[in-house]
């Protein structure tokens, strides 16, 4: 199970540190291979996210080929129930009509739960096989990059922003700021506090999906330093290891409502900000 | 664990994802759905419909069948009422068949008995002359009392 703690030189800290770190290119620093500037790619977040994106657009266009109107089966009724669930809560929570909503909605649904989802994936597993190519970071889950969450947060902000503006006109977004919570006569307090409430629209979404994932993550890889460093002899490897499979198992069933959890809070919430910003005032 | 330029990678690809997925995944099943949604309306129209047309179907036929009823019921009646008519006049014919040829037949007895008297007559006086001449031993002259003869023959 545990590969990685000896190529790393073992030590708690260090599994963890290692297992945190991005497969960084660009302005990174050479040892700890973390990023120093902001020109820094982490390939591992983008190719599993590409992946899994190309994987839905894949999946939606081989059955796009073969719809069937009367008799769905099997793969199509599963996405059918799922794009009435996300059709559901587009209605219910986004007043007016916006064709984008939805499939923005299902976008960020499908695509976050894909990449929650990699973190059910066995934590050393990638890491061992991806090893054994000289690869020595990689971090599978998107999601517990801070990069990814606050690209979709910002996507949706940047949407909020913009049909404000074009919903309530640039005078009417403005004057929102100006004259949101408290009237008139406390303008600049006005400001302040418009100005707070929108940043922690996308601030809240990103730090949300990213606190929840990550920490989800680093419980798996407690868990898996039970096995792994705790164990010490065949006595000792007798009773941790059950303990870590239990424990890991019960905490993959609860991770597993979590995931879905935050991919579906992800998307109410941008649901309900960007209806939010169809509204006048 | 700070934000690099990975997040530009990510907007764009999240973007594009959104770009696809509606493209690929929700244009074509909510047009799908609705299409089905549309053809289970009509259906469930087309079957309420159907009902319709059953309901008035089965109440002409209810009335066809009343109306046929009635129709043979009379055509019954008549044709009885035709038939004992037919009887009744066979039986007027027959009965006046019958009275005339008894009538005739009585006309011909009659004839015939007339007849056979006027012969008998014919005969009798024949026989009387005779008779007569036998008594009387002389010829009747036949002119001379033939109009007392006849007289006779017809008081006879």
């Amino acid at each position: 199970m545990s590969a990685a703690p000896e190529s790393s030189g073992g030590g708690t800290v260090e599994y963890i540190q290692h297992h945190l770190t991005n497969l960084c290119v660009g302005q990174c620093d050479p040892v700890t291979h973390k990023a120093t500037g902001f020109w820094a790619w982490h390939l591992d977040t983008l190719i599993v996210s590409f992946t899994l994106a190309a994987l839905i657009i894949l999946a939606s266009w081989r059955l796009g080929r073969r719809l069937q109107t009367s008799a769905p089966s099997g793969f199509q009724n599963v996405v059918e129930a799922i794009l009435e669930f996300v059709g559901g809560q587009v209605r219910d929570s986004f007043p007016g009509h916006n064709p984008l909503i939805a499939p923005l909605a299902l976008t960020i649904f499908l695509w976050v739960f894909l990449m929650n989802f990699m973190d059910l994936i066995p934590v050393d597993l990638p890491g061992f096989i991806l090893g054994l190519f000289g690869v020595h970071y990689f971090k599978l889950v998107p999601t517990t990059d801070l990069s990814t969450t606050f690209a979709l947060s910002l996507t949706v902000f940047a949407l909020i922003v913009f049909y404000s503006i074009k919903v309530k006109g640039p005078v009417g977004y403005l004057k929102m700021f100006l004259f949101h919570p408290f009237g008139k006569f406390f303008i600049p307090v006005n400001v302040v506090m418009t100005a707070i409430e929108e940043v922690a629209k996308p601030l809240s979404l990103g730090l949300r999906l990213f606190g929840n994932l990550f920490a989800g993550e680093l419980v798996f890889l407690l868990i898996a330093l039970i096995g792994g460093t705790l164990a010490v002899g065949a006595v000792g490897w007798l009773f941790w290891f059950p303990l870590q499979v239990t424990l890991d198992l019960g905490w993959l069933i609860f991770h597993l409502l979590v995931i879905t959890l935050q991919a579906f809070i992800f998307m109410v919430l941008s649901i309900v900000y960007l209806g939010m910003a169809h509204q006048e005032h | 664990m700070n934000i690099t330029a990975t997040l530009l990678g990510q907007m764009i690809a999240f973007v594009l994802l959104i770009w696809f997925v509606n493209k690929l995944l929700w244009g074509p099943l909510t047009g799908m759905m609705a299409e089905r949604q549309k053809r289970i309306a009509d259906g469930l129209a087309a079957a309420d419909r159907g009902r319709h047309d059953l309901e008035l179907a089965e109440k002409r036929a209810k009335e066809l069948l009343h109306k046929a009823k009635n129709d043979s019921a009379e055509v019954l009646a008549q044709a009885e009422r035709r038939a004992v008519e037919i009887v009744e006049e066979a039986k007027g014919a027959a009965r006046a068949e019958g009275e005339r040829l008894v009538a005739g037949a009585r006309a011909e007895i009659e004839q015939e008995a007339n007849r056979t008297r006027e012969k008998l007559r014919a005969e009798m006086v024949t026989l009387a002359v005779a008779g007569a001449e036998k008594v009387l031993g002389r010829e009747i002259d036949a002119k001379a009392h033939g109009d007392l003869l006849n007289q006779l023959v017809k008081q006879i």
